[in-house]
């Protein structure tokens, strides 16, 4: 489908490029797809990244190296170590900063001529309409399903192109959604898988390249729809498999009972996106509090005393090679089948990463009728701060 | 009639980590059922616990969303491929959750 985006800019006075601009675009004013017209609609456009991460990092570079005129950024996060390899934006020397601010130093270092816009603040339901309005176009990177719904409703709302991208370990997704007669999010998905279905992003990995190739996707797709070129990636999913090194596509289709974008739609505002995912509260559910602990120092005082006490470890192998505390390795995944493998008359302190799935393991085996067993608090990442500074943290 | 389902990376954990399987199959749905017979750790991934497909894992035959078809009775011809997709948010995990075996 061969699709057109009017330049949102009223025309205010006669836009022009400087002979410095002229220069850095050359590569696309010498091309006749783009040309003096087409870099003139790219410094007009108006384009909001929302997330600065791994989908969010191409984009950006792109984005501001193609001369989108004001590029929007939305993050509200830190730069840590694990993000450089995958989130080329930033450097090692970065790390520690606001995202937004050493993206914005950046992508200003990469293109002085844009104007860069930054909101460092989580997007709501509350902020989100007020942020997305001011754009032409918004591009969703970001990681979780409550912001994917809450981008969808609202690009609908306001009647705005979303240029989605998702990525799971070595399979990317993207499309267009939210195009004037084109599907949305909901359309494809209407809802959410519940959040014990599904793991939680932190705890598996990304192959750092496959976000840079779904991202410039993402980036492609948005500067074909400002310069109204080619075919827009709309009514189509676009699969990608890097093992494979497979591109798919399969046709979506507008689902005429949409409740966002359907003729009898029954979303007209903005909801709860945290309560419609089955998250209560924040992000991640603490359930290492309901579960019998010890801390990491506690552990460590009755190991050196002697103490008979078995470390289950309910890591994956791969994890366990990165570093480990000894223990015996269960998989949690595994567990329901190998319980038989652990004596119930002994003392167990079950761990993880960071407290989550051993806390998991502990409730079951609880269930399981296991008495003497702890999760082992804030697993190997507080054992690596309070006890052994050797042991890796990743 | 032997088809081909792909299985996407979130559910490889639950069938045997195959990416795909062949099956003889008149329907997708007869597809499905022999697929979530031979792995039944799948099921609860894709249906829900009255037998519906779930909603946010999305069957096509070929590039054609069943949904629009004629959902679980759509005919399956030798040659055909279905594919899975769920939704994934961006995400990078492993499906290691004891809450997804329950």
């Amino acid at each position: 489908m061969a699709t057109k985006v009017q330049p949102a800019t009223a025309a205010s006075s006669e836009p022009k490029l400087s002979k410095e601009e002229i220069l850095r675009y050359s590569r696309h004013l010498i091309m006749p797809e783009v040309g003096m017209e087409g870099q003139l609609k790219l410094k007009q456009a108006k384009v909001l990244c929302i997330g600065t991460g791994g989908l969010g990092a191409p984009l950006g570079l792109y984005l501001a190296a193609a001369g989108v005129g004001r590029l929007g950024l939305v993050d509200f996060d830190v730069v840590d170590f694990t993000n450089l390899q995958r989130q080329v934006t930033f450097g090692t020397t970065d790390v520690g900063r606001p995202k937004i601010e050493a993206a914005r130093e950046r992508l200003s270092n990469l293109n002085p001529e844009i104007q860069i816009v930054t909101h460092e603040t989580k997007l709501t339901s509350e902020n989100a309409l007020e942020i997305l309005r001011e754009y032409d176009i918004i591009v969703d990177g970001t990681d979780n399903f409550p912001t994917r719904y809450l981008v969808n409703d609202a690009c609908v709302l306001l009647g705005k192109p979303n240029v989605y991208g998702s990525i799971f370990r070595f399979e990317g997704q993207a499309t267009i959604f939210g195009y004037p007669g084109g599907p949305c999010y909901r359309c494809l998905y209407p809802e959410p898988p519940p959040p014990g279905l599904v793991p939680s992003c932190a705890e598996g990995g990304v192959l750092g390249v496959l976000p840079g190739i779904v991202g410039a996707i993402q980036a492609m797709e948005t500067i074909k729809l400002i310069l109204g070129r080619g075919d827009a990636l709309v009514g189509r999913l676009l699969l990608f498999d890097a093992l494979g090194m497979k591109f798919r596509e399969l046709k979506l289709r507008r689902n005429p009972d949409c409740p966002a974008c359907g003729e009898h739609r029954t979303i007209t505002k903005l909801i709860d996106y945290y309560e419609f995912c089955g998250i209560r509260g924040e992000e991640a559910p603490a359930p290492s509090t309901q579960v019998p602990e010890l801390a990491p120092r506690e552990v460590k005082a009755r190991l050196d005393r002697g103490d008979d006490l078995f470390i289950l470890d309910v890591r994956e192998p791969h994890e366990y090679q990165i570093c480990n505390l000894h223990g015996y390795l269960i998989p949690l995944g595994e567990l329901p089948r190998r319980v038989h493998e652990l004596d119930s008359s002994r003392e167990i302190v079950a761990h993880c990463r960071s407290g989550k799935r051993s806390a998991e393991a502990v409730e079951f085996l609880r269930k399981a009728g296991f008495r003497k067993i702890w999760n082992l608090k804030g697993g190997i990442l507080a054992w690596s701060d309070e006890v052994d500074p050797s042991v890796p943290k990743y | 009639m032997a088809v081909k389902v792909l299985i996407p990376t979130p559910l490889r954990a639950f069938a045997g980590k195959r990416d795909s399987v062949q099956f003889e199959a008149k329907t997708v749905g007869e597809a499905l059922k022999q697929l979530t017979t031979e792995y039944a750790e799948l099921r609860k991934h894709l249906y829900t616990d009255d037998g519906k497909i779930r909603s946010f894992v999305n069957v096509y035959v070929n590039d054609e969303d069943i949904r629009y078809l004629a959902k679980e009775n759509t005919p399956a011809k030798d040659g055909d491929t279905i594919t899975i997709v769920p939704s994934i948010a961006g995400g990078t995990a492993a499906p290691t959750r004891l809450g997804a075996l329950r």
